[in-house]
């Protein structure tokens, strides 16, 4: 059945080490939405970050995730990538001996392979880098070296949305993509997201700070604080959130003092 | 009985049957050393697991076998070596083919490449050059620390001779392609000698192919002087077999501004050892040691290194590297000695292994002995799996979870072989390191006798 959702995610509950991280988690997405999701510290952002793309440090120990009608938690990393998901990584790897050339290559024609299509040939691919490149304002010697080797801070979150132009995804998550970015980087980078991006493409943007979502303006914004999502609205949220820090949302999410600090350790 | 012994009583057999056996035919120059290195053998014995620098290595299941043969291959053998033809098609090379470690035409062996630079058997060079090499024989090798060294120097008859004199430059790196065939077992001993004059470069590469499926084992000794101003890159390939078992023993004497890197690329031995020692004798030398292994089923692959920074204003790096899978085993012995004159000294080495499962061991063991005070040196080893977040990473952009294993490794065996200074061999070397790691590329797939 075709849903307007292309993510819904119902009382989702995941852990790390028996500690539960997310704790009844609901949010849903619809084609070409961009939802920003808020919190302090520790509140499960990454967590779910992760979760969303498989990664198998948390483990799912209730609710649902349907992407597009499917069920998301039953697929393989490699399966939700192929499937249109994307993370920006907030700390992206370096992968010594690995090129970004030999990298793109594989990524795009396992993605190609997976929707039936033949691989690109080497002058289309080479054409795809180029044209790419120059849209996020990528270096060109970074793209002849090993994967993220080396890279400033900047250059690899540069590099990841360079990634995403490539692949083209219609979820990309951005994971604290503006974390230890200047405000030249962090323009660019925004720029790159909002040129990439097609009427379709969903966008999770998940951040501490309001100042991205100046240039990527949401259409929601989340709190999500001690696993849970407490309070969404409009673009508003953030500015509200930028003016008055997360104590007054905790006080709102009526948890006692004694409790944050427990928590907080 | 300990099969020691009854190894060394095999040999010593032969060491009594020298005057119709080794000595016949071999230089001087040779059997000047035999009696003194057989009394050392003797004494040393083959190494144990008591002596340090083979603590990890069980030389056993080589050593115990009963070898039919001992000596170099007659004529005819050669014959079908010299059909051999390098598969590597880009590779421009002056190529030559060794069979057992020894040298066609024994005696006449020897010639002149355009450039200058003389390729040849020891034999002859024994006889065209007799002062150049007595000034270098049995001067590097280090028989006192190594029975097997001795063994080699009472027992070797020929093997190879290089020399670059002064000044002269290949034009193209020499291939040599050391053919292990034989129709009986054999245990071979090759003695080499190689020679950069002050001022020549010269790189070589030599590749050891196994193509007949009987029981080898070798035990090579390989002496290379670097002069004054003199550079010299030597790339070992070792794709052999299950029951070969390759032991090699390399010197490397460097004087001063001269440059050395030793590369031991080996993708397939039953058992393998390779010992590396570069010495700098003379100031502002630099070494490179350079080493990788894949490893998998029961093979033993070690590699023990030992550079003597012994004159100041000195560079040296080790970096090797392994890959283990089945039961495997593997090990490193890495040796950075600074002696007390050698002042600002810049010495590195690194380890890094990867297992691939619970059965594989590697054994490491990074040393470091300082007794100069102005030195910068680091050392370091590592045995880990595959790392977990460059998996993840690979796999969240759709590439499948084996893919993404052979891209790691991969990248993980390039940090050294991009280490090779011939650029054909570089990417053939790659290529070469996927097919194995894809499980393709095995002495067995080109043979028809499947011993396996």
């Amino acid at each position: 059945m075709q849903t307007d959702f292309l993510l819904q995610i119902k009382d989702l509950k995941a852990s790390i080490d028996n500690k539960e991280i997310l704790k009844g988690l609901n949010l849903e997405v619809k084609h070409g939405e961009i939802h920003a999701i808020m919190g302090p510290n520790g509140s499960g952002k990454s967590t779910l970050a992760n979760v969303l793309t498989g990664r198998e440090i948390a483990t799912v120990t209730a609710g649902t995730v349907t992407y597009e009608g499917k069920n998301l938690l039953e697929m393989s990393p490699e399966e939700r990538a192929r499937e249109g998901i994307f993370l920006s990584f907030q700390y992206p790897i370096e992968i010594p001996g690995v090129s970004m050339v030999n990298f793109m290559k594989t990524a795009i024609n396992e993605q190609r392979k997976y929707r039936g299509l033949e691989p690109l040939s080497a002058s289309d691919f080479l054409r795809l880098m180029r044209e790419k490149k120059e849209l996020v304002e990528i270096d060109s010697a970074l793209t002849n070296r090993s994967v993220n080797e080396g890279f400033s801070g900047g250059e690899k979150k540069k590099n990841e949305i360079f990634q995403m132009a490539m692949l083209e995804p219609r979820l990309a998550l951005l994971d604290e993509t503006d974390s230890g970015l200047d405000i030249d980087a962090l323009r660019i980078v925004a720029n790159g997201v909002n040129k990439i991006r097609r009427p379709d493409t969903s966008v999770i943007v998940i951040t501490h700070y309001q100042r991205l979502l100046d240039y990527i303006v949401p259409d929601y914004v989340h709190v999500l604080y001690d696993g849970r999502i407490v309070r969404s609205a409009g673009p508003e949220l953030a500015l509200e959130l930028e003016e008055r820090g997360y104590d007054w949302i905790r006080k709102d999410a009526d948890l006692s003092e004694e409790t944050w600090t427990t928590d907080r350790k | 009985m300990d099969y020691r012994q009854e190894v060394t009583g095999r040999l010593t057999e032969l060491w009594e049957g020298r005057e119709t056996g080794i000595l016949k035919g071999s230089p001087e120059i040779f059997n000047r050393y035999r009696t003194d290195a057989f009394s050392q053998f003797l004494r040393l014995g083959i190494p144990d697991r008591k002596n340090e620098a083979y603590r990890y290595t069980n030389l056993e299941k080589s050593f115990s076998h009963k070898y039919e043969k001992y000596f170099s291959p007659k004529p005819d053998d050669f014959r079908e070596a010299e059909r051999f033809h390098c598969e590597v098609e880009d590779l421009d090379v002056w190529n030559m083919v060794l069979l057992n470690g020894f040298f066609p035409r024994g005696e006449e062996g020897l010639a002149m490449l355009p450039g200058g630079i003389w390729v040849g058997s020891m034999r002859a060079a024994a006889k065209q050059f007799p002062s150049l090499v007595e000034k270098h024989y049995n001067k590097y090798a280090k028989n006192e620390k190594d029975g097997l060294v001795s063994l080699n120097t009472a027992l070797a008859t020929d093997g190879l001779f290089i020399y670059a004199p002064g000044n002269t430059v290949n034009s193209k790196p020499i291939q040599i392609v050391n053919l292990l065939q034989s129709e009986q077992d054999f245990f071979s001993q090759d003695r080499n000698l190689l020679i950069a004059d002050d001022g020549a470069r010269m790189s070589l590469l030599v590749c050891d192919h196994a193509i007949s499926p009987q029981h080898y084992l070798t035990n090579t000794v390989t002496e290379i002087f670097v002069g004054r101003d003199a550079s010299f890159e030597i790339i070992r390939v070792q794709n052999q077999h299950n029951y070969s078992g390759k032991i090699t023993h390399t010197f490397i004497h460097q004087e001063r501004d001269s440059y050395a890197t030793s590369n031991n690329i080996t993708l397939h031995g039953g058992l393998v050892r390779n010992a590396t020692w570069h010495k700098l004798n003379g100031e502002n030398a630099e070494t490179h040691s350079y080493g990788l292994f894949l490893a998998d089923r029961q093979q033993h692959i070690a590699n023990f290194v030992k550079v003597d920074h012994v004159a100041p204003n000195c560079n040296s790096t080790q970096l090797f590297k392994g890959i283990l899978d089945e039961n495997a085993t593997g090990a490193f012995n890495g040796r950075i000695m600074v002696h007390k004159d050698a002042q600002n000294t810049n010495a590195y080495q690194s380890n890094n292994n990867i297992i691939l499962s619970d059965t594989a061991r590697m054994d490491t063991k990074p040393q470091l002995e300082i007794y100069a005070d102005d030195v910068k040196c680091s050392h370091g080893a590592t045995v880990g799996q595959l790392d977990e977040n460059a998996l993840f990473y690979l796999r969240s952009r759709g590439i499948d979870a084996r893919e993404a294993k052979l891209m790691l490794m991969f990248g993980f065996a390039h940090d050294v072989v991009k280490n090779i200074p011939i650029e054909a061999l570089r990417d053939r070397i790659d290529h070469l390191v996927v097919q194995r790691l894809r499980g393709e590329l095995s002495y067995c797939a080109s043979c028809a006798i499947q011993c396996n």
